[in-house]
């Protein structure tokens, strides 16, 4: 019976505590609310952000201070961020959305979720094939898909094209992370709007069969697989080499040292690029200011924070690079407009997957 | 022994018809994800069914029964035995390997997949050094692929047992060693007695457990998605954010829904009416004594998980913490912690309340209704959080822009959006996938309680209130903390429904962890998962004590 009268108290007081809980989260909720409700006396921007918030925070704590603009920020995946547009409708507190690839924007302008801005600064600062045709996104950085090749066992003119990659000579000597993965994705959807469906399907069935493992892992593993001798070669993103080289962890950079960095294509059209971007929803009650924040973004200084700090390479020539990116020379990019990788990310999915690409 | 549900008396018949009938409301409003995802199934299946049943369906199939499989079996071995050994043989060390078998618990299975993939994949610490010891290359010597399905299985498997080793200690602490001497003197020799009497008396609260870490294994995203399993998970999220068909991604999920029933089913079929109750003993029971070789090999069986699940990850996570620490902003850090364990605290009392609410209400009247109900709320722990969180945003979205449109009509005044986007929501949500946690924990414990008790109250006119605080409360007062202490580390863990459904500006450390370790800036996210892990770490400190002193 003692642990009885103990315990009854001991009820009493935990009913207490949810009370005092719940009310607490009342408030705070409440509170939170009040900040996004179309204040018209702080001007304000909501963001949801696919863009990871270590990787865009520091621009947008820059503009706050520039403009005295209060920027709130939820980070996501984008098709759960574009999911929760749809949900939220005109009501939605959202003004921007930004990605980290042209077929989630794609996607969310098919879906209505975006409105057109033409302006001039926009399309001064960013070229017309980084862009959506009807102004409804704008790129704000470029993201390329390189190779990266071992420096003991492979030479640069044994490289050429992203084509040349299914050919016989690579069998069981190349990595690459799953399907699944977006730029995995858009590569494939480039080549689609270059080559059409056959021609892609055909260097899909070679690829696939070069490829020394199952895919996993993410780029970084594509690159330390390759420094290990698990394969030759690697399809990677620039930036996660420029991120490893410039580690503080000593394996990661012994890693990267092992291997080089190739331009694919130079002599066709172009290494195949992405953009991260952002668009202007359709519930967005500040448009104007929406669209100074994108021109902020696409500033030279923003532009250059973008080479400095994140490895990405600037939406226009003539912005300093860091010194990783400048060793890695200058190259020639794909001027195909990035709409038509969200145009066939889908086609290029079911294309992968019946050349077996897991 | 078969029950039959209990007349209840006729002076309290309005009161219990009122629990009867909120129970029923609960349910209804819990299973609306569900509910959608089921309904998935009355809408035509498009062409892309065509494309999946040409490429991918099948390794899904494969992988995901494997998988489930494998973990099966891991978490089994691991957990039954380890909880049979700690909770009934006597050995030096026994306290301290008995909260610690704990610890894996509290290590997210994405972080613990990265982890293990930095030290062992081809260019990891261990086959760098195989290499530069005996001069071979890569391929020379055989070593197994980590990323892999096999990888896998060993990760869940390592930082899921803890869900039957929990359930299973409290079980096994619970059995008076009379009954295990009894059958020793009428004959059966260690082993026998072992399988014949104490693992089908604990046999409801290993299946509660099991089926935790099976549902959770079903769910998993990040660990096998960085291993390159294909699984219905990832096919789920693949058709969805891939192919953007979210319709034929709820049908995914749906047919993965009527799997895991299956499963239920057959084993509630395999139990049939078997049912055991027990006296708990009030002398203390005694253990029995290992002695040299049998006490040594016992300790270290016991440290093989808590060393793979926690020491070896957790040690490399610190190495890389340490680094990280000067860069830390420390405010910002602060709001990360505060509310990761806000959310984590209110989140575990919420899903114990009402846990407790239905499995009273299913105990008192037992009859079909209350089995359908609790069985489908505990099925939300099998569906992906990114799953419940769209199959509640999506609703919640919904009445929102109703409740604008008549706002509009009525008052000429937007009132913005009142459910979507805000901590209520996302604690409804944690209430749809972890009650599930809560109520199996509950009810296994509530099983054991011999009915009799409850006559006796009733019979002595004792009120709904006063039976459930009086009479239940104390004797599953280690099955209450089990439930506390699983929900809160869960919901410390929880990555999905908080990144999807969280307000503005509002981070959890599992969030910041998320986003660096996918940015593959694995020395960085270190410290935000250690960080969770050592969290967890508190609760279970604190109530491993009551749990596992209670019946020692």
């Amino acid at each position: 019976m003692r642990i009885i009268t103990v315990l009854n108290p001991l009820v009493k007081r935990t009913m207490k505590s949810i009370w005092i809980i719940l009310s607490f989260l009342c408030i705070v909720n409440s509170a939170h609310g009040m900040g996004y409700n179309s204040n018209t006396f702080v001007k304000e921007l909501n963001i949801y952000s696919a863009r990871k918030e270590a990787l865009i925070k520091p621009l947008l704590d820059q503009f706050s201070k520039n403009t005295g603009t209060k920027i709130n920020l939820i980070t996501g995946t984008g098709d759960s961020l574009i999911a929760r547009l749809k949900s939220e409708g005109i009501y939605s507190p959202a003004d921007l959305l930004l990605t980290v690839d042209a077929g989630r924007l794609y996607r969310a302008q098919r879906a209505g979720l975006l409105q057109p801005m033409i302006s001039k600064a926009l399309n001064k600062n960013i070229p017309s094939h980084l862009r959506s045709k009807d102004d409804q996104w704008f790129g704000l950085s470029i993201r390329a898909r390189v190779i990266v090749y071992s420096r003991e066992r492979v030479t640069q003119n044994q490289l050429s094209t992203y084509e040349a990659l299914s050919d016989p000579k690579w069998l069981k000597k190349i990595c690459v992370r799953s399907s699944s993965n977006i730029y995995n994705q858009s590569l494939v959807a480039g080549m689609l709007t270059s080559y059409g469906i056959e021609f892609t399907s055909a260097w899909l069935e070679g690829l696939v069969k070069n490829f020394a493992r199952n895919p996993s892992g993410g780029d970084r593993d594509q690159i330390k697989a390759v420094a290990a001798g698990e394969c030759d070669i690697a399809l990677v993103n620039s930036y996660y080499l420029a991120g490893m080289l410039s580690s503080e962890d000593p394996v990661e950079v012994a890693a990267a040292s092992n291997v080089a960095l190739f331009w694919p294509d130079q002599n066709q059209q172009g290494t195949h690029i992405n953009i991260s971007g952002v668009g202007i929803t359709k519930s967005s009650s500040n448009p104007d200011l929406a669209t100074n924040l994108i021109i902020f973004l696409t500033s030279d200084e923003s532009q250059k924070w973008y080479a400095q700090v994140n490895n990405e390479f600037p939406l226009r020539d003539g912005i300093e690079l860091n010194n990783i990116l400048k060793s890695w020379g200058a190259f020639k990019a794909s001027q195909v407009n990035v709409s038509e990788l969200g145009r066939q990310n889908v086609a290029a999915i079911k294309a992968m997957d019946r050349a077996g690409w897991k | 022994m078969e029950i039959t549900p209990t007349t209840v008396s006729a002076a309290h018949s309005s009161r219990w018809l009122t629990l009867r009938n909120m129970a029923t409301c609960l349910t209804a409003i819990l299973a609306m994800p569900l509910f959608l995802i089921m309904a998935s199934l009355a809408q035509p299946f498009s062409n892309t069914w065509q494309h999946l049943s040409d490429t991918l369906l099948t390794e899904y199939i494969i992988n995901t029964s494997l998988l489930v499989f494998g973990v099966g079996i891991g978490t089994l071995g691991l957990g039954v035995s380890s909880a049979w050994l700690s909770a009934l043989c006597e050995f030096p060390g026994r306290r301290l390997l008995s909260w610690a078998l704990l610890l894996p618990m509290a290590m997210p299975a994405y972080i613990i997949a990265y982890t293990y993939s930095g030290i062992f994949d081809s260019f990891g610490i261990l086959q760098t050094l195989i290499r530069s010891t005996f001069g071979l290359e890569y391929g020379d010597y055989y070593f197994p692929q980590i990323r892999s399905l096999g990888g896998a299985i060993c990760m869940l498997s390592l930082v899921l047992y803890p869900y039957v080793y929990l359930l299973a200690r409290v079980a096994f602490a619970g059995q008076s060693l009379t009954t295990l001497e009894s059958s020793r003197n009428l004959g059966r020799g260690p082993w026998n007695s072992f399988f014949c009497v104490s693992l089908p008396l604990a046999r409801p609260a290993i299946i509660a457990g099991l089926s935790l870490a099976l549902m959770e294994t079903l769910a998993d995203y990040g660990a096998v998605s960085y291993f390159g399993v294909n699984t219905f998970t990832t096919g789920i999220f693949r058709t969805w954010q891939g192919l953007g068909e979210l319709l034929t991604a709820a049908q995914l999920c749906a047919f993965l829904l009527v799997f895991v029933l299956s499963l239920i089913f057959l084993e509630r079929e395999s139990r049939n009416k078997l049912r055991y109750y027990q006296n708990f003993a009030h002398a203390k029971t005694k253990l029995i004594p290992l002695k040299k070789w049998h006490a040594a090999s016992a300790i270290v069986f016991l440290s093989f998980p808590i060393i793979m699940g926690f020491l070896l990850p957790a040690t490399q996570l610190l190495l890389w913490a340490i680094n990280y620490w000067q860069k830390v902003e420390k405010a910002d850090f602060f709001h990360l912690l505060l509310n990761s364990i806000t959310l984590a605290i209110a989140a575990s009392v919420i899903c114990l309340v009402f846990a407790l609410f239905l499995s009273f209400v299913k105990r008192r009247f037992g009859g079909n209704r209350e089995l359908v109900q609790t069985e489908v709320v505990k099925l939300g722990y099998a569906v992906p959080g990114t799953v419940i969180a769209v199959g509640i945003m999506l609703p919640a979205g919904w009445l929102d822009q109703k409740i604008n449109e008549l706002s509009v009509l009525w008052i000429d005044n937007s009132l913005g959006l009142i459910f979507s986007g805000t901590l209520g929501i996302l604690l409804f949500a944690y209430l749809a996938r972890f009650l599930s946690i809560s109520l199996q924990v509950i009810e296994s414990g509530m099983s054991t309680i011999k009915p009799h008790l409850d006559e006796s109250a009733l019979s002595l006119g004792a009120s709904p209130s006063h039976l459930l605080s009086r009479i239940h409360l104390p004797i599953l007062r280690p099955s209450l903390f089990t439930a506390l202490l699983l929900v809160f580390v869960e919901v410390l863990k929880e990555l999905p429904i908080t990144l999807i459904l969280r307000p503005f500006n509002f981070n959890t450390l599992a969030i910041r962890t998320y986003e660096l370790a996918s940015e593959e800036q694995l020395m960085d996210a270190a410290l935000p998962a250690l960080s969770i892990v050592a969290i967890g770490l508190v609760p279970v400190l604190l109530i491993t004590r009551i749990i596992i002193q209670d019946k020692n």
